[in-house]
């Protein structure tokens, strides 16, 4: 392997940026959430029992013959839009060709010189509120290989006691979106690749065309690092992290890359043009295998399916059913909730925009939106294994749940085991209410005696009460609440103990 | 007239068809006849690679309860319905092995039938098996098959064409009236040629690939394999037609071939002669029934006009490189990995690499590998432009000699193939003197347009072919000056050519 032991000290990374400027680029892999594969009828989904999602066409057999996914290809044209893209009239599909068993027909069907979508641009939000902008290169269509898992301690193909490979995800739709070179990052060069990634993750997500999760593989990222001396013009030579498949690991591997670079060149060495694998425990990179660009694919246009051609038309129809872009939806929010900067990052990192928003557009104020999903939701998700969007809690039963709380027919304790009733079944919040006779106890008969029994155990708190000290007060709701199961309103229950004791509220 | 049972295969398709709706014959009694045949000469002439006969006969007594059944369900069965067919093997089928000719797949039994071949069943005509040809469909004599050499009925001692010997060989014996091909570069249409049967290459996506092993995707199409231009019509109606599964399907009616390859009349029919596709290079005895055909068919009032097409003359260059390049990315997915033979190296590491690259070197044929190779080389970085490229412009070019001819033309015509059939073995150490057996037939696959080689008579005692091609979608044209020509000649000599094969000498009981 080309790893060797020898390799020079990483710079550190203040050092590094002082004597030279990193250029980065993306290669960006998104797997689209189409009902079939990019060129066969076979499911696309992922979890499945290996080799159960796979038909003659994704397997490659003798004589099958590809035909293109429109639902795809709407896909990619969208997202082309999204990212600022000219889309094109007329582009092909060709073949990348290569001997590996996780590709059946030993070539990848991919776009190669024509791809739909190219020369855009997306602007991304960095953690001081900045906005960068990174060009967008090119986005094309291709097809994801299948997976291949090696027995053995070797864990790569070489030296594998055997090697086993799943099909299921072989022909799934891949849009790959490729950065031009990024130039000017200078040391905010990982937080632009972390932000990056996370807004072509928010792009695909808010587009609805990808499942967008990163831990399985929905979005993968090749993070190209080069230095250059500090005012000099021309790129140094790159190296391509590969499969970076999450934020931090992005803004990680773009960081150690640079002090990886700079020590090597600082040392007088030359960076070997290659991929590199990120290890997530020592974030460190190591070495893959060595890339030049004259690796011959053999590329050539597919002939076995027609070229892709776009109208004005279709193009302006797709652009309408774009959804407002995530950043802009972002600062709209913010503004529109008034919650603090904190609040809001704590929102979008549960992933909770969408449910919140719905929640208010039903009628619940933000406040309460927020609070009932980031608290009783999510630690109810939490409990149950699963993602607090996924509980099936409906807007609407949110409002419900609000207005009982409103009118005072119940109190935050009791409405949230109506919504854990609700979760179990039992039917709507009022219903529930009702049925299991939850209603808050603050007619006079029940609470009042509940209130003089209290009164009556109590005798020291009812003198500090006397006393002036109505704080004191809060000692004899718990006995009351006792008394009632919990169904006491807190509010009347001081009021009747201060009438009881003749004194103003 | 009376058949006797034996007499059933020399039947035409359409003759057979018409006397299983009349009620006349079964189809098993028919189907049996056939596999009697293949049974009695098809160890001499090794047309086919497997006989499914229980499977046809199936079929057939199907076939025989519906319309025995009477009412919808036999009205509603197809014309050809019960009439037996083979299927070249490099159409894949399920339930039949499918080999396309080589080692690699030997063996391997496809999970899924191929379009044409559901059409077959859904029409219910017994399938009686699969017939030889050149491995992955790579030459022109049938004698690269890894299995057997199929023989020409014609003449035991020299080869049937190819690579679709198999079928053209079948069909000329009486084994099968009807048949499957493939064309890539003329497939169909010479071993039609030098076995003295009709074979059509259609327009290009006018038939689905869909199922048929690819050589070179951009030239490959299937097509009928018969005796009469008319059941080469038939058959064609029934395989053509828009397919979902093959995006370079036309989407397009079938129009009715058989009625074109009945109308005859050629009065004013422009019929244009390629100026580039005659003389050197081709036998004295083609070019005089070629000349033959020609005066039958101005004396029937068709107006012969000379055209010039240019670029023809580098069609063969450029199919040798368009061909390769496609054919050695089709056959990459032969690797020992998925299905068909696996090869472990003899010595040495058994890694990855090493299994692939022993599975292909045990199983491909030295054609197959001299394409590969060429292919490969011809795609290669920085050799695209000059070769591949090159040769993309050169199918331009001929396309647009096509179009020009067919300002001038309604069709054209020229020798299916400059040669009668040569005895076996004759050009096997010289790859290009094979090469040249397509030379007539390659362009129109470049071009994508429809080609039909007819009977044209005999020379030396061999059959000549004499093609007919068309504008693209346009393959009516050829049934109709197809048609046209066989009822010249067979009026002139009294008898169809087909009917004057002599009789296979028949093995052994």
């Amino acid at each position: 392997m080309t790893e060797t032991l020898t390799e020079p000290r990483p710079l550190s990374f203040e050092e590094a940026l002082q004597k030279y400027d990193p250029v980065l680029g993306f290669e960006v892999h998104v797997e689209l959430n189409t009902a079939t594969k990019m060129f066969s009828s076979a499911p696309n989904a992922f979890g499945d029992e290996p080799n159960t999602n796979v038909n003659e066409v994704c397997l490659g057999l003798p004589g099958t013959l590809p035909v293109v996914n429109g639902k795809a290809v709407e896909s990619a044209i969208k997202l082309g839009l999204a990212l600022n893209c000219s889309i094109a009239e007329y582009c092909r599909f060709a073949r990348k060709q290569y001997f590996y068993p996780d590709t059946p027909k030993n070539w990848q069907t991919s776009q190669y010189d024509e791809p739909i979508a190219f020369d855009g641009y997306v602007d991304v939000e960095l953690d001081d509120g900045e906005i960068f902008r990174v060009e967008i290169e090119r986005a094309h269509m291709e097809e994801d290989a299948g997976k291949l898992t090696h027995a053995g301690t070797s864990g790569r193909i070489q030296g594998a006691d055997y090697s086993l490979v799943d099909y299921n995800r072989s022909g799934v739709p891949l849009i790959e979106i490729v950065t031009k070179p990024i130039t000017g990052a200078g040391e905010r060069a990982p937080q632009i690749a972390r932000a990056y990634v996370s807004a072509v993750r928010d792009i695909v997500k808010a587009l609805d065309i990808s499942d967008a999760r990163m831990e399985r593989g929905n979005v993968r990222c090749d993070a190209n690092v080069s230095l250059m001396p500090k005012g000099a013009s021309a790129f140094g030579t790159r190296s391509e992290t590969k499969n970076v498949n999450s934020m931090r690991a992005v803004e990680h591997a773009v960081h150690f890359e640079i002090r990886r670079h700079a020590g090597i060149l600082e040392a007088g060495g030359s960076i070997v043009q290659e991929t590199r694998h990120w290890q997530e425990t020592s974030r460190t990179t190591t070495s893959g295998r060595p890339k030049s660009d004259a690796d011959d694919y053999r590329y050539f246009p597919e002939p076995d399916l027609v070229p892709v051609t776009t109208t004005a038309e279709w193009i302006e129809a797709l652009r309408a059913e774009l959804p407002e872009p995530p950043a802009e939806r972002r600062r709209r929010l913010r503004e529109a909730w008034a919650y603090s900067d904190a609040e809001f990052r704590d929102v979008v990192a549960a992933g909770l925009l969408d449910q919140i928003e719905e929640t208010v557009e039903s009628g619940a104020s933000a406040a309460a939106a927020r609070k009932w999903w980031m608290g009783e939701i999510s630690r109810l998700a939490n409990a149950r294994e699963t993602e607090p969007a996924a509980l099936g809690v409906e807007p609407a039963t949110i409002v419900e749940l609000n207005g009982l709380i409103d009118e005072g027919r119940i109190n935050d304790k009791i409405a949230r085991q109506v919504l854990e009733h609700h979760l179990d079944g039992e039917g709507g919040p009022a219903e529930i209410v009702q049925k299991r006779g939850l209603e808050v106890v603050s007619d006079g008969g029940a609470l009042t005696a509940a209130v003089e029994k209290a009164m009556a155990e109590n005798p020291d708190v009812v003198e500090k009460v006397a006393a002036g000290k109505l704080k004191a007060i809060g000692a004899l709701i718990g006995p009351v609440m006792k008394e009632t199961r919990g169904q006491a309103d807190a509010g009347k229950v001081r009021e009747i103990v201060l009438q009881k004791l003749g004194i103003q509220g | 007239m009376t058949t006797t049972l034996s007499g059933l295969i020399r039947l035409t398709a359409a003759q057979m068809a018409v006397k299983l709706r009349a009620g006349e014959i079964t189809s098993v009694e028919l189907t049996q006849a056939h596999l009697d045949r293949i049974a009695a000469v098809d160890s001499t002439l090794n047309a086919f690679l497997h006989v499914s006969a229980e499977e046809a006969l199936q079929t057939a007594a199907e076939v025989d309860a519906i319309r025995a059944a009477g009412g919808t369900d036999a009205e509603a069965l197809h014309r050809l319905a019960g009439v037996p067919i083979a299927v070249k093997d490099l159409i894949v089928t399920k339930g039949q092995p499918t080999t396309a000719g080589s080692k690699m797949l030997e063996g391997w039994m496809s999970p899924y039938d191929a379009t044409v071949v559901q059409k077959l069943r859904e029409a219910r005509l017994p399938i009686l098996g699969k017939t030889n040809l050149d491995e992955f469909a790579m030459g022109s004599s049938t004698e690269h098959s890894a299995f057997c050499v199929t023989r020409n009925p014609w003449d035991t001692s020299r080869i049937p064409g190819g690579s679709g010997g198999g079928s053209a060989a079948a069909v000329a014996a009486f084994e099968a009236p009807l048949a499957l091909g493939t064309d890539t570069g003329g497939s169909i249409r010479q071993p039609g040629a030098v076995t003295g049967t009709v074979g059509t290459k259609p327009t290009y996506g006018s038939v689905s690939r869909y199922g048929a092993i690819a050589m070179a995707s951009s030239l490959d199409q299937i097509g009928p394999v018969a005796r009469t231009v008319e059941d080469a019509a038939l058959l064609h109606e029934l395989i053509g037609g828009y397919d979902p599964k093959d995006s370079t399907s036309l989407h397009q009616e079938v129009p009715a071939f058989s009625t074109h390859a009945a109308a005859h009349d050629v009065t004013g029919l422009r019929i244009g002669v390629i100026k580039q596709l005659q003389g050197e290079g081709y036998q004295t005895g083609v070019l005089a029934r070629f000349q033959e055909s020609l005066e039958a068919l101005r004396a029937a009032g068709a107006q012969i006009v000379d055209v010039d097409c240019p670029s023809f003359d580098y069609a063969l260059g450029a199919y040798y490189l368009i061909m390769p390049s496609e054919a050695s990315s089709n056959l990459a997915r032969y690797d020992g990995v998925r299905y068909g033979s696996r090869v472990l190296p003899e010595e040495g590491p058994l890694t990855m690499e090493r299994v692939m690259g022993a599975t292909r070197a045990a199983g491909f044929g030295e054609e197959v590998k001299r394409r590969i190779i060429l292919g490969t080389y011809a795609l290669s970085a920085g050799y695209y432009d000059a070769y591949y490229g090159s040769a993309q412009k050169i199918r331009t070019l001929i396309q647009r000699d096509f179009d020009a001819a067919f300002e001038a033309a309604d069709v054209l015509i020229s020798p299916t193939a400059p040669t009668v059939a040569f005895p076996l073995g004759a050009k096997l150490d010289d790859p290009l003197a094979m090469y040249l057996n397509d030379v007539a037939t390659i362009p129109a696959n470049l071009a994508g347009v429809p080609g039909i080689s007819v009977p044209g008579g005999l020379s030396e005692g061999l059959p000549v072919g004499i093609q007919f091609l068309a504008p693209s979608k346009q393959d009516a044209r050829v049934y109709h000056a197809g048609g046209a020509l066989e009822k010249l000649l067979n009026d002139d000599s009294g008898v169809p050519l087909w009917a004057q094969v002599p009789e296979v000498e028949e093995a052994a009981q």
